[in-house]
């Protein structure tokens, strides 16, 4: 820089001046490849956001429809018997009644009937006995029931099948598609919204698979996790912050937290599987010990969020109230936590949607276990959002790839949610001093 | 039986309020002046109610079950547990419970049947017994309390002291989390280090960690050098950073810098998505779109790639640590004193020159401490490495190949039914104790740079 640092107000030599100009360009060039650079890498970083949810939303919007069949079944009292239930042949019903509506099959055929019943979804013929069980007057009788069609039809009907790859590659054969196309012409296909989605529990069939057993888990779990963090958190916070005298025991305390924040889920996982399973003998894939283990690592956040918004309330509040003759802990309960509350509620909310997505640990105390049904208390066995959707990723079936990017959808659905009231909140109630 | 404990408690603590309350109300009526307000006398009783008599429930939960396990295991008849070992012991116990909730598989021995029937026996009179305790222990407290209330009974002081006892006990449970951590990765860990030497685990060149199912099965013992499991967490960890660092740097100077004010507005934001989204979706994005990406990259360029590379892992866990690269380095940026930004300018440097080399090189520590804790991040990181990386430790450096890492061996060695006497399990935990120590040991330096540096410019 010897060059630029000539006397501005004599006039520049000419010599010198040439070279000035030739490096101001040249370093202008360098400016502008810099923030080139800048602006490259935000973009790269803007596009692999954009790439992720878009490939999600891809592949995971087919998942939010079903395709459905409506068929007219006749409850044939020689295959049900009123007095065998809930026993009885409900796939060969099911399977007659369908075969009934194609064109040429040969009903008489054993082997062509089980080709056909493979349309219908293995659930099909438990809700066909759920209906006859609940009303036995149906034997006999012809009824129209609607059921989901199993996953390769699902997927041809939503164009995930190219019907131009050659037969042998394909997951349907050239008479199965015949079949369906047949179906279709007759109207009895249908494509509505996927309500399993949100009512079934988990299924190894990906037309049945749900998300009501992992949504139910999960809230246990995040129930727990806020039942024991919130408070614990506040506390803490509101003693280091208000209380503690600065000594080395406070100090490490919060050198303890601060490392606490920075340890790797999966170490939570391990003191969960060891302490809360191995030696407290407490149930394995528990939402309960899923929470415990969420609300250790969820403490940290609170306790900074809680403490940052202590720290913003003035003193002259505090001076005010003490000067009123309040005590320390009545200044601290009835002016300062009030008002640091929107504060402390957005950090709370923000380290439960951590705690929602948190997966490592809940895998260490078996919450990625196949369970078919929700768990009614949150000492049974569960899954969560985001343990299911590892689940589903790893299921070999087709159609799990368009269950789980919507599953995932659903778990950012519910980010987005908790992080947007967490905003609100704070645009909205917190106060500028 | 649980909850009714528990309802009891609430009701014990609201009661006990009220009583106080109206004790403390009818000496104010009598026209005598109260040291503390009436609440504060409830507040007193409430309190002395919640804490014992919690804590009594809590324990009794922690300790009913191993209790009654020993008694049910004592009371089995003589001779049916002769030349179990403790795995066998396990099982005869867990086949009672078991039965006990009614899960009945095959046609179990009648002394099991009767086990389970003394087991459930003893559950409920443990459980009646924790009822009854917790009654007595309310009622006691409860009338000890209301014998306090008096004009001169300092109520207030009290409950400050009982809620700041409470408040100290919140900020111990970090302490007594880290403990928790440290003990029981340091006992899992001696138990391992007890079936396999220490040389062996730190410095061998194999991680085979299968047990053998026979006496003289091929590779029947099983190898534990952690040598190739951290040599491949190293090479995510560099693919990551390789990726993360320029982009994350580049980000951050040029919205420190350069950005129009509405751009920054909108761009901090939106890399902060990146870090929200859960590292779960991050490994299905990974084997959903980059991991097939980069293989048909490779094939068209005649290149053979395994298909769970190291470098959709790591390329993946690059996206994820932008915005933490970005925005420590931004915060570094920023605190550099405006003096020092203004004299560059004022000497004729241009912006970019002054970014490049006057604030860039005084931010540095700042910038390598947020690398550093970044580094720890990948590190310590699991669901994309479990989902995209592979499952066998190879001595490789090669970003092509497929290689493991400490947390994916962690999970798959922990996932599924685990008993905690074979080296399978228990070098799970002497992997979370390596991985807990390096991420500790790369956080305190880390934090350390940040903060000296802070001070420096303060």
């Amino acid at each position: 820089m010897t060059d630029t640092s000539s006397a501005p107000n004599t006039p520049p030599r000419h010599g010198t001046g040439a070279a000035v100009q030739a490096s101001l360009a040249r370093r202008r060039r360098k400016q502008i490849a810099l923030q080139a650079c800048g602006i490259g890498a935000i973009s790269i970083a803007f596009l692999m956001l954009f790439i992720l949810v878009a490939s999600l939303v891809s592949s995971g919007y087919q998942a939010f429809t079903q395709t459905h069949v409506t068929l007219d079944v006749f409850v044939d009292p020689e295959e049900v018997r009123e007095e065998r239930l809930p026993r009885g042949g409900f796939d060969d019903v099911l399977a007659a009644s369908l075969a009934r509506m194609l064109p040429d099959v040969d009903t008489s055929d054993r082997a062509t009937l089980r080709q056909v019943e493979r349309i219908l979804s293995n659930g099909a013929q438990f809700a066909l006995r759920d209906m006859v069980v609940a009303d036995p007057s149906l034997i006999g009788q012809t009824i129209e029931i609607t059921v989901p069609v199993s996953d390769p039809y699902d997927q041809l009907n939503k164009g995930l099948i190219d019907r131009e790859t050659p037969e042998e590659n394909r997951r349907l054969k050239d008479e199965e598609i015949a079949y369906f196309d047949a179906l279709k012409e007759s109207g009895a296909i249908s494509k509505p919204f996927n309500f399993g989605l949100f009512t079934n529990a988990d299924s190894r069939f990906p037309e049945l698979a749900g998300l009501k057993g992992a949504l139910v888990g999960s809230f246990w779990a995040l129930l727990t996790c806020f039942v024991i963090s919130f408070p614990l958190g506040i506390g803490a916070a509101i003693y280091l912050e208000e209380f503690a005298p600065k000594n080395r025991v406070s100090d490490f305390i919060e050198v303890n937290i601060n490392n606490l924040a920075a340890v790797p889920s999966v170490v939570f996982g391990l003191l969960a599987l060891s302490v809360f399973i191995g030696w407290f003998g407490l149930p394995r894939s528990a939402p309960f010990v899923g929470g415990l283990t969420l609300a250790l690592m969820t403490m940290p956040t609170i306790i900074i969020a809680t403490r940052a918004a202590l720290k913003s309330v003035p003193p002259s509040i505090r001076e005010a109230a003490l000067g009123l003759g309040a005590s320390r802990q009545q200044v601290v309960f009835q002016h300062v936590l009030p008002l640091a509350m929107p504060g402390i509620l957005t950090g709370t909310i923000i380290g439960l949607a951590q705690a929602l997505g948190e997966t490592a640990p809940l895998l260490l105390i078996g919450m990625n276990a196949f369970i078919t049904s929700a768990a009614s208390s949150p000492f049974d066995s569960a899954t969560a959002l985001p343990t299911q959707i590892f689940i589903w990723a790893d299921s070999p079936e087709r159609g799990f790839v368009s269950r789980t990017s919507a599953a995932i959808l659903v778990l950012l659905g519910f980010l987005v949610t908790m992080n947007a009231i967490a905003i609100f909140l704070r645009q909205r109630f917190e106060r500028k001093w | 039986m649980t909850s009714l404990a528990f309802f009891v408690l609430l009701l014990a603590c609201v009661v006990g309020y009220w009583i106080n309350r109206r004790g403390a109300q009818a000496i104010r009526a009598d026209g005598q002046r109260l040291h503390s307000l009436a609440s504060y006398h409830g507040l007193f009783s409430a309190l002395m109610i919640l804490v014992p008599v919690l804590t009594l429930i809590l324990l009794w939960l922690v300790l009913q079950g191993p209790v009654i396990d020993r008694l049910t295991m004592a009371a089995l008849p003589e001779g049916a547990l002769d030349g179990l070992d403790s795995g066998g012991l396990q099982l005869v116990l867990a086949e009672i419970k078991s039965i006990s909730r009614g899960q009945i598989f095959g046609t179990p021995e009648d002394w099991k049947i009767a086990a389970a029937e003394h087991h459930v026996a003893l559950k409920a009179r443990s459980s009646a017994l924790m009822l009854g305790a917790v009654i007595a222990l309310a009622a006691a407290i409860m009338l000890f309390a209301r014998s306090r209330v008096g004009a001169e009974f300092r109520a207030r002081q009290g409950v400050e002291r009982i809620v700041s006892g409470l408040m100290i006990f919140c900020s111990t449970v970090a302490i007594f989390t880290t403990v928790g951590i440290v003990a029981a990765l340091v006992f899992e860990t001696g138990k391992f280090l007890s079936l396999v030497p220490l040389r062996e685990f730190l410095f061998g060149l194999n991680w085979e960690p299968q047990i053998p199912i026979r006496e003289d099965q091929i590779a029947a013992s099983g190898a534990f050098g952690w040598v190739p499991v951290m040599l491949g967490t190293l090479v995510i960890t560099v693919v990551a950073l390789t990726f993360a660092v320029p982009v994350g740097l580049l980000s951050a100077i040029y919205l420190n810098e350069f950005a129009p004010q509405r751009l920054r507005s909108v761009a901090k934001p939106i890399l902060e998505i990146l870090a929200g989204v859960p590292t779960v979706v991050y490994g299905f994005f990974a084997i959903l779109v980059v991991a097939p990406a980069i293989r048909s990259l490779g094939t068209s360029l005649g290149i053979d790639v395994s298909p769970n590379t190291a470098l959709a892992a790591g390329s993946v866990m690059g996206v994820m640590l932008i915005p933490f690269i970005s925005s420590f380095a931004d915060d570094a940026l920023s605190a550099v004193p405006r003096a020092l930004r203004d004299g560059a300018l004022a000497l004729g440097a241009t912006r970019a020159e002054t970014m490049l080399n006057v604030l860039f090189p005084a931010a540095l520590p700042g910038i390598v401490g947020g690398i550093l804790l970044a580094v720890s991040r990948a590190i310590g990181e699991t669901m994309i490495v479990v989902m995209a990386a592979g499952l066998i430790a190879k001595l490789t450096v090669n970003p092509l190949d497929s290689v493991t890492t400490v947390t994916v061996q962690i999970v798959t060695l922990l996932i599924g039914d685990t008993s905690f006497d074979n080296p399978k399990t228990l070098a799970a935990f002497a992997l979370g104790m390596m991985l807990f120590l390096v991420t500790l040991v790369i956080n305190i330096f880390a934090l350390r740079i940040v903060r000296k540096y802070r001070e420096a410019y303060d």
